[in-house]
């Protein structure tokens, strides 16, 4: 059924009005979500680049690519890049605002202008954050640790500090926007518990993004006050505290890694059932872990500080805590894998990713508990170990759920199927590569390589090889679904209104949908992920 | 909040709402939600605050001598008293008699006035008296010890910096209930339609609040008064 | 309403050593006066409103008392850097 040639256009939401505009002024939550597709993937090219510049440089033990200073910028803003300006908006920004609305039955988010004003700050902050990089970039680490930040740092340093707190409004205006929308807009008869978990991943997130974001912001502030005006507030010679900085840096910045981890789960609850055919196992123990992970994730911070001089009292109590924080998790995969377990297992290109989400995440994870032990994280704190476990967590974690996610909801959002072919392709060699990069460096970091180091001791630089080769390998991984999904955007197989057979609200209107989504308001009277009452055959495209 | 131009209407339901109650009740939880955002916000500086105050009692004490109590007494007083005419302001919304709200904001927005000029009076005060923190630093702290005599630095830049935001946000809230209440002026807010009414009062309210807790963090340490 | 007036004039009082207790305990007292009836904490019929003000209150606690174990704790055990 595979055709080029457009026959009686429905109206939908992306041609219902053309020109720069309509898209611009556009209050259509699609249009946005798609509006921040285009910046976000922007953005996470650029901090590719620079990881590219440091895998690059650790190629050879000697620091012969780049000075130390400049290394310094370059792995500060692939930090700030990735992590501000990719992971914390990618999935809610994009699927979060695409399909929150349609999977409740609404016409739109709760407030619409407000959503076009939250995609606004975001290109604000990225244009002040690109202008720091032109300018000589910044060089402090991702994390701002004062005195460097406040006092000896030459470089851009209030104005990425200012990007990043932009950055934070755009964040915390989305949370709200959701929490508002989901308990005000549910179709009639929607209750919480017929909820996509896809919706209760996206509330736990956005409770993290509305309570820990402002922390962030004022702690930047401050920053920028000591920096611009010479006033000691973290200056020990005034009697102030760097860790104090750490403290309230680390209670806005741990429970961000759970804001750019409950939407891939999100992800994963969605997928999953579908590609196994199966109502999720423990409905209710995934809907309330998500909570859990939001409000255990502010109980922690401090792990990043165990060997910052905070007393050790205050270390046993956040190591503990930090234990209790991945039972939620555990309690995901658990219950994700017992779905898979009798259902009728589907390998399409999403399904491929969410197996490489459970395996690497869960490599991620407890890797991470490994860190919460005090007596280990003084060994391996601030070397590569550390650089793999969250980057399991965020590459082989969030990107992977990210990649799953837009992949299966593509022809959704573009009434065009993507190659599966090609898919699949790619996803093998994101898995591989990611592997080749990141295992290496859990070895690198136990033997005692340090991270944030251009140059190290040369009987490390085997292992460094073998990493940037798996990062090459990534790099095209991630470069081939850009190709591919934009020549599906002309030529890709017509999708129908529900290619996969999926349950939920979003995939009963048509691919794409009209800008207000519904014909009708749904009544729901039926559970969540209904897979008993819907075909067992997935359509098997091309 | 509705731009002007849909205010003109009549019926000022927005396309994506159902009904007006789902309208109303939106607004008011996102709202909410926002203020919590704002109370994280200071959080983070009263969380410096504690800390600072822990680790350096005598440097905060010495600070604390140096405010203008009187000043600092009067400016509660005035702000609850204009949270008081923002409450009348919301019931008079909710029968429907614009005038009075629009009086109501006026007078509030006065109060806000009064209370950034009382501010203003002070820091210029602190300014002569030297205590701007950083390269303006000059006050006579002779009878400090040890640490503290450093640390009565920090003091200051935790006032100015906590006084500040809350005064930057006793300047936005007046701006926005201006807004308020020249839309009441042009009868726009009825009986069924005014949480614009409500929404903004209660961002008053929170710029009060913030206060109630400032005052006796920031004027009422030491124990002696004048 | 004179209420609120009055306890403003309250904190006022010089209580020695407690008088940081009690002030905090004023304001948060006047606070409590605000919410309920400026703000019609009282008469919001959805419950969410208050659970979402009492989750922020809580949340600005964690962030004090988590530092607090920290900061209260330091030079205890008497080894250095601890």
């Amino acid at each position: 059924m595979a055709t080029t040639a457009a026959t009686v256009e429905r109206e939908n939401y992306l041609n219902a009005g053309y020109g720069l505009k309509s898209w611009l002024l556009t209050t259509d939550h699609k249009r946005i979500a798609i509006l921040y597709l285009i910046s976000i993937t922007f953005m996470f090219f650029i901090g590719g680049f620079f990881a590219t510049m440091i895998r690059l440089e650790l190629l050879t033990p000697a620091g012969d690519l780049m000075t130390s200073d400049t290394y310094n910028k370059m792995f500060s803003m692939h930090g700030i890049v990735m992590v501000f300006f990719f992971l914390i908006p990618s999935i809610p920004a994009v699927l979060g605002n695409f399909l929150i609305p349609m999977m409740i039955g609404a016409k739109d988010l709760a407030f619409p202008r407000i959503n076009l004003l939250s995609w606004y700050i975001y290109t604000v902050s990225a244009g002040m954050m690109i202008y720091v990089i032109l300018n000589g970039g910044v060089d402090t680490g991702w994390t701002f640790y004062p005195p460097f930040s406040t006092t000896y740092s030459n470089t851009n340093v209030v104005i990425a500090g200012l990007a990043v707190f932009v950055n934070g409004f755009s964040s915390i205006l989305t949370g709200l926007n959701f929490i508002v929308t989901l308990h005000r807009m549910r179709a009639p008869g929607l209750s919480w518990t017929r909820l996509p978990l896809f919706c209760w991943s996206h509330y736990a997130t956005s409770v993290i993004q509305v309570l820990g974001t402002p922390v962030l912001a004022i702690t930047l502030a401050l920053v920028a006050l000591e920096r611009l005006f010479h006033i000691g507030i973290f200056d020990p010679k005034v009697g102030g505290d760097p860790v104090l900085f750490q403290h309230l840096f680390w209670f806005y910045s741990h429970p961000a890694v759970y804001i750019m981890i409950l939407p891939s789960m999100a992800v994963m609850s969605e997928v999953i059932t579908c590609f196994s055919r199966k109502r999720i196992f423990g409905y209710n123990f995934v809907a309330l872990a998500s909570i859990g992970i939001a409000v255990l994730g502010f109980l922690v911070w401090a792990h990043h500080m165990f060997v910052a001089g905070i007393s050790v009292y205050a270390a046993l109590v956040f190591s503990i805590l930090s234990y209790f924080v991945a039972v939620p998790s555990a309690i995901k995969v658990f219950n994700w894998t017992a779905t898979m377990y009798k259902g009728r297992i589907y390998l399409h290109t999403p399904m491929l990713y969410a197996f490489g989400f459970i395996g690497l995440f869960t490599m991620g994870g407890m890797t991470g508990l490994f860190l919460a032990a005090l007596g280990i994280d003084v060994h391996v704190t601030d070397t590569y170990f550390v650089v793999a476990h969250f980057h399991f967590i965020m590459v082989g974690g969030a990107v992977m759920a990210y990649l799953s996610g837009i992949h299966f909801w593509w022809p959704k959002i573009t009434g065009r199927m993507y190659p599966e072919a090609w898919g699949r392709i790619a996803a093998g060699l994101v898995f591989a590569g990611f592997n080749l990069t990141f295992l290496p460096q859990f070895v690198l970091g136990y033997v005692g390589m340090p991270r944030r180091y251009h140059a190290y001791a040369p009987e490390f630089q085997v292992l460094n090889v073998l990493s940037t080769a798996g990062a090459s390998i990534l790099a095209l991984g991630y470069l081939l679904p850009l190709i591919y999904l934009l020549w599906s955007l002309r030529y890709g197989e017509i999708a129908g209104n529900n290619p996969w057979q999926a349950a939920g609200l979003e995939w009963t209107t048509a691919s794409p949908p009209p800008t207000y989504n519904f014909e009708e308001t749904p009544v729901v009277t039926w559970e969540a992920y209904n897979y008993d009452e819907l075909p067992q055959e997935v359509p098997v495209a091309q | 909040m509705p731009s002007s131009t849909e205010v003109v209407a009549q019926h000022s339901l927005q396309h994506h709402f159902a009904n007006m109650e789902q309208q109303r009740e939106s607004s008011t939880l996102g709202m909410w939600l926002f203020l919590v955002t704002e109370i994280m916000f200071f959080g983070g500086l009263f969380a410096s605050y504690l800390v600072y105050r822990l680790l350096h009692p005598g440097a905060f004490e010495f600070g604390s001598e140096h405010m203008e109590f009187w000043l600092g007494t009067i400016n509660t007083v005035i702000l609850l008293c204009s949270s008081l005419t923002v409450a009348l302001s919301v019931h008079a919304a909710q029968l429907g008699r614009n005038k009075i709200v629009a009086i109501l904001l006026i007078i509030t927005v006065l109060m806000g006035l009064g209370f950034l000029c009382i501010k203003g009076v002070e820091y210029h005060n602190h300014w002569v008296e030297g205590s701007f923190p950083g390269h303006w630093w000059h006050m006579d702290t002779s009878t400090l010890r040890g640490d503290d005599v450093s640390a009565a630095q920090l003091f200051f830049f935790i006032y100015f910096v906590m006084t500040g935001l809350h005064a930057l946000h006793v300047f936005i809230g007046m701006v926005l209930l201006s807004f308020i209440a020249y839309f009441a002026l042009k009868g726009h807010y009825t009986a069924e339609y005014h949480n614009p009414v409500h929404v903004s009062g209660l961002y008053w309210h929170f710029v009060d609040l913030v206060w109630i807790f400032l005052y006796p963090l920031l004027y009422l340490i030491a124990h002696k008064h004048a | 309403m004179a209420l609120m007036v009055l306890t403003a004039f309250l904190s006022t009082i010089n209580l020695g050593d407690w008088s940081t207790v009690v002030a905090l305990a004023i304001a948060a007292a006047k606070a409590l006066l605000v919410l309920l009836f400026f703000m019609h904490l009282r008469y919001e019929s959805y419950k969410i409103t208050a659970v979402v003000l009492f989750a922020g209150i809580f949340w600005m606690s964690i962030l004090f008392v988590l530092s607090l174990t920290d900061y209260l704790t330091r030079g205890v055990t008497g080894a250095p850097g601890h």
